[in-house]
């Protein structure tokens, strides 16, 4: 597993410890290494939300579950949902795995608009105000 | 509660620099877990782990009417015992309901030693001084007082390979005695709370780091790992053994607990035997059950627990995934129409209703 501070270049973030990255006109979304630490060995995820479903920035699109808690999923951003990753239903042990490419939630078509997300300097500054 | 102001025991500096995350627990500074909670606990399951669990409390009374008065204040019955005999036993009040759960350990007639858990220690240690004064001398030994379990298939060995001065072979389930283990003055107990054999080991609260290290050298050969409060829940959870503040509380009592094996309602009077005499007089209107989730979820303590029209019923005490049975499974309360093995139930998940059915409990027992 990554180190729990580990901070890619490539994506942004949000408070909540969730990365979007850009993919064409999409924005992917997982979690990063810290939640991943967080929560331990993750057993379960629940996603409310269908290809064509709107988010709204900041609002749970699901939840996550590990084999002591379970935490919530946020939207980084508002938009429509463009894909899901189906692997997750039957695997979440994925994201344990490789939270950062294979362990992908959702992408989102975004809305215009300016965004609020954390770039990777800001995320690992906030990073190192965190703890568990 | 700040940091700063929580306890610590004597292994804290050797949680810390085996890497163990360390999280706030009934005002001590606990580790929750090292490696992570699925391994910890099949590494307790298949090889050995050792815990620190010198949170708990410890309260020593002694005098001629020591027994007596301890039999006063629990359920269960200490008359019957024999001395270096433990008994695990709920202390209630006179409602019938539930102020802890303990484990009575008779050294002799006259000198009884009670644990109980590390949130209720105030209140318990309170209420056996009120009935112990005039009748016998009472201490309360916790911060003097660190506690080590070993527990696993592999612990017995590990523990005669790290140098007992007792003859294991003798010492039987829920049997204790004093001895030295590699050296350190210890009550050896055969007691556990995570459904594997093994034993509890209490010592001298500086003694606890030696022994800790004693224990995982001698272990390192089988594998044995230090096991934190995440996997302890998860084991005593697939055991169907209760966590007081889940499935007991002073709202529940012993008979709907599934603990009346604990109660000795033709022993002399104590505390709480009225109010259960009538309780079970009256009937049982709920009961404590096991279930396994069938659908996709996972219950969790305080999720409500809905009949099969999604009317509520109940509510689940305890849940999660089991990782040595790779199901989610839960404790909870229902009404007795609803308790039997096989009955359909659903658990209102966060406003999702996800079914599950009623199991025989302990889900898992070892061969």
């Amino acid at each position: 597993m990554a180190s729990p501070k580990e901070v890619k270049d490539d994506r942004k973030y949000t408070k909540d410890h969730e990365w979007a990255r850009t993919e064409g006109a999409e924005l992917v979304v997982g979690i990063t290494a810290f939640a991943v630490d967080a929560l331990g060995d993750i057993t379960l995820v629940s996603l409310d939300v269908k290809v064509g479903d709107t988010v709204q920035a900041g609002k749970a699109f699901g939840t996550i579950e590990s084999v002591k808690t379970l935490s919530d999923l946020f939207a980084p951003v508002s938009g429509k949902v463009t894909r899901i990753n189906g692997a997750l239903e039957d695997s979440p042990e994925i994201i344990n795995e490789d939270c950062w490419s294979k362990g992908w939630m959702i992408a989102i078509a975004p809305d215009a608009g300016p965004s609020e997300l954390l770039d990777p300097a800001a995320y690992a500054d906030h990073l190192s105000h965190s703890d568990h | 509660m700040s940091a700063d102001s929580l306890k610590r025991t004597p292994l804290y500096d050797k949680h810390q620099s085996l890497g163990a995350r360390l999280v706030p627990f009934a005002g001590w500074e606990m580790p929750i877990q090292y490696q992570g909670i699925s391994a910890e606990h099949q590494a307790v399951r298949e090889r050995a782990g050792l815990f620190d669990v010198s949170h708990m409390g410890e309260l020593e009374l002694t005098g001629d009417k020591a027994l007596e008065l301890v039999n006063s204040l629990i359920t269960n019955d200490i008359a019957r015992a024999h001395n270096g005999q433990a008994t695990y036993t709920c202390c209630c009040n006179e409602r019938g309901t539930i102020l802890d759960d303990l484990i009575v350990y008779r050294r002799a007639e006259n000198d009884i030693l009670v644990v109980c858990n590390a949130s209720n220690r105030a209140k318990i240690a309170a209420h056996f001084a009120a009935h112990a004064r005039g009748v016998c001398d009472f201490r309360d030994i916790s911060d003097q007082t660190a506690l080590l379990a070993l527990q696993g298939p592999k612990a017995l060995g590990i523990l005669a390979r790290a140098g007992v001065s007792l003859d294991l072979s003798t010492l039987k389930s829920f049997r204790f005695a004093h001895g030295t283990v590699a050296g350190v003055a210890c009550i050896v107990a055969r007691t556990g709370y995570t459904g594997e054999d093994g034993v509890e080991l209490f010592c001298a609260w500086n003694d606890a780091p030696a022994l800790w290290d004693t224990l995982l050298e001698a272990g390192q050969a089988d594998g044995i790992e230090p096991i934190g409060l995440g996997a302890r829940d998860t084991l005593r959870l697939d055991a169907r053994l209760s966590l007081y503040g889940n499935e007991i509380d002073e709202t529940t009592n012993p008979l709907e607990a599934g603990l009346s094996w604990v109660v000795k309602l033709d022993k002399p009077d104590f505390i709480g035997k009225k109010a259960l005499i009538e309780a079970k007089e009256r009937g049982l209107t709920r009961t404590l059950v096991g279930f396994e989730m069938t659908g996709r979820g996972i219950a969790r303590h305080g999720y409500p627990l809905l009949d099969q029209t999604g009317s509520p019923c109940g509510v689940c005490t305890s849940g999660g995934p089991s990782p040595t049975l790779g199901k989610n499974i839960g404790l909870g309360y229902v009404p007795l129409a609803l308790g039997a093995v096989g009955a359909e139930l659903l658990v209102d998940c966060r406003g999702k209703q996800i079914p599950a059915r009623v199991v025989k409990t302990p889900f898992y027992k070892r061969k």
